[in-house]
């Protein structure tokens, strides 16, 4: 599992919760005492571990634990950098979910060495999508929800999204899009990256 | 055979929803470098209102590969790759190329950001919709924040590795229980005074005296205690220039930089041996040791011992003080203790017999 992915984690458990929780998590599941460095590869167990055990420490459902991380990663301060690269993807959040097939090849122009899930956008009608989610690790779909949900937010776009099941393989996750320009969103400015 | 104007004009107008999507920083002249059609990005950038009427050096200064502005000039170059620059923003570099439209309808001047495109987006307040769908500016600015900030997370990695680097550096160059030197930090400073000729310096090699006893009667907490003595009289006795190490059980060596004349040496290794001699408190007991110190001097620039040598004489005399009833300090000196080669010949014997007799421990010995 690239760094990247585990300091998420680890950044989420430390913003949300404080370091308390994470010492908890970091000791329950045996992390690196320094905790987790982002440009350097772990063993996929080392992930699965610390998602099990804050699960445990926080009494959530890995689902809703995951939909959190999801959320977090858009709307964080800390990560305005992720939120920008994502926001390149298109003026739209139509334009969004159609380029959410390039996010892999997106992902390793950023790091060559990042495994971002294999996404397919099937579409039902022109306002039902299905999302198909396939990662080495069950648990990418929730992900997927929470940062869908607050992407869909930040273009000011209004969207029902849930779960939708295991089949073929994949993770999948059903897509309403009601309104593309429901509300004002968050600006991004091409240009505008803190320098 | 030229389009009359009318035509010309429809034509324009058809065709400029299409040019403005696939290029929207273009520009259509006429045969004479006026501006017929200008894209909207372009328009964007040059800021004042619509273009059509200028003549497009008045809009644009074309540098290479000919700095000119004649139309005529230029038409030599049409398809190839062109540097120019907006005149309303001439400090962005722009790069552009030139087609030749069929039917003398005048010419086609595209327009791209070239390398300065960050700038160009923020300077000029650009959108995603002010590029076509194809052009991959947008995946450039995208690539350019990306590496920023993969940028800063290998310099942060290699911040903390080099904190963590130079901990651990300090850690092997330390002696952990009394916090000076250790022998490693002491043998890599001799050899780098040694290097350095224009460094002259003494070597106190200084040996406990019954410090076997202290720690047989009184145990080994005793002992330490009695040796972290020892490395706060030397921590505050040299200077900061020089070096106190432990290089042994209870086996000291101080680097003297600039320190050469025997009186000098001899006051000071007479100093140590008193602070020494303090007893030391420990558990209601007194523990009370002495120290013998063989000390040996490199003055000399144009003949330069190894570290080796150096320690050797430092040995032979700490052994001749050892000799002479312990507590006291010698100067190693060619003349008075052996001639050179003689005594390199005889003296390791004689000094295995005596690390044996204090029962040094084996690191100590050279």
């Amino acid at each position: 599992m690239h760094g990247m992915i585990n300091c998420a984690l680890q950044g989420f458990l430390i913003s949300t919760y404080g370091s308390g929780i994470w010492t908890e998590v970091r000791d329950q599941a045996g992390l690196p005492a320094d905790g987790f460095e982002a440009m350097l590869r772990y063993d996929d167990a080392q992930t699965i571990h610390c998602v099990e055990a804050a699960c445990q420490v926080l009494h959530k459902h890995p689902n809703a634990f995951l939909e959190d991380v999801g959320t977090w990663l858009v709307t964080n301060q800390r990560m305005e950098p992720l939120r920008r690269l994502l926001r390149f993807a298109g003026p739209t959040f139509l334009d969004f979910l159609h380029s959410l097939e390039e996010l892999g090849d997106r992902g390793q122009l950023a790091m060559p060495e990042l495994d971002l899930p294999d996404l397919t956008l099937h579409r039902l009608d022109p306002s039902s999508y299905r999302l198909s989610v396939r990662w080495g690790l069950l648990g990418a779909a929730p992900v997927f929800l929470g940062c869908l949900r607050a992407m869909a937010d930040d273009y000011g776009a209004l969207a029902f999204l849930h779960l939708d099941g295991i089949e073929d393989g994949a993770e999948w996750v059903h897509i309403q899009l009601l309104d593309s320009a429901f509300a004002e969103g968050r600006s991004f400015a091409l240009g505008g990256a803190a320098s | 055979m030229m389009a009359s104007p009318p035509r010309l004009a429809r034509l324009i107008q058809r065709a400029a929803p299409v040019l403005d999507m696939l290029m929207p920083m273009h520009l259509w002249l006429d045969l004479a470098g006026g501006v017929l059609q200008s894209g909207p990005t372009l328009e964007k950038m040059v800021g004042d209102g619509a273009l059509i009427g200028r003549g497009v050096f008045d809009v644009l200064e074309i540098r290479r590969p000919i700095a000119t502005s004649r139309l005529d000039d230029l038409l030599p170059y049409a398809g190839q790759r062109l540097a120019l620059g907006l005149t309303s923003a001439p400090d962005l570099p722009l790069r552009g190329t030139l087609a030749v439209l069929p039917s003398a309808t005048g010419y086609i001047l595209d327009i791209s950001l070239g390398l300065s495109f960050a700038r160009a987006v923020r300077e000029f307040d650009l959108t995603l919709s002010d590029f076509s769908p194809c052009d991959q500016t947008v995946e450039l600015m995208y690539l350019h924040e990306a590496n920023a900030s993969t940028a800063a997370l290998s310099r942060r990695l290699s911040e903390r590795l080099e904190t963590a680097r130079a901990a651990a550096e300090v850690q092997a160059l330390t002696d952990p229980l009394t916090g000076l030197a250790n022998r490693r930090a002491m043998d890599q400073a001799i050899v780098e005074a040694l290097a350095d000729r224009q460094t002259v310096f003494t070597v106190l090699h200084i040996d406990l005296d019954f410090f076997k006893q202290v720690n047989d009667t009184l145990g080994h907490a005793a002992g330490d205690r009695v040796l972290t003595e020892v490395g706060r009289i030397l921590a505050t006795e040299v200077r900061d220039a020089d070096l106190a190490a432990r290089v042994g059980g209870d086996e000291f060596l101080v680097l003297l930089r600039d320190l050469t004349d025997a009186t000098g040496v001899a006051a000071l290794a007479q100093r140590l041996i008193s602070r020494i001699e303090v007893p030391v408190e420990h558990d209601g007991h007194q523990c009370r040791v002495s120290a013998s110190i063989g000390s040996a001097t490199v003055a000399q620039i144009d003949r330069r011992p190894s570290l080796d040598e150096v320690l050797a004489d430092t040995d032979v005399a700490l052994y001749a003080a050892k000799r002479a009833g312990r507590g006291r300090h010698m100067q190693f000196d060619d003349h008075t203790l052996a001639a050179p080669e003689a005594r390199r010949a005889q003296d390791p014997p004689s000094l295995r017999a005596h690390t044996e007799q204090t029962k040094r421990t084996p690191s100590s010995g050279r």
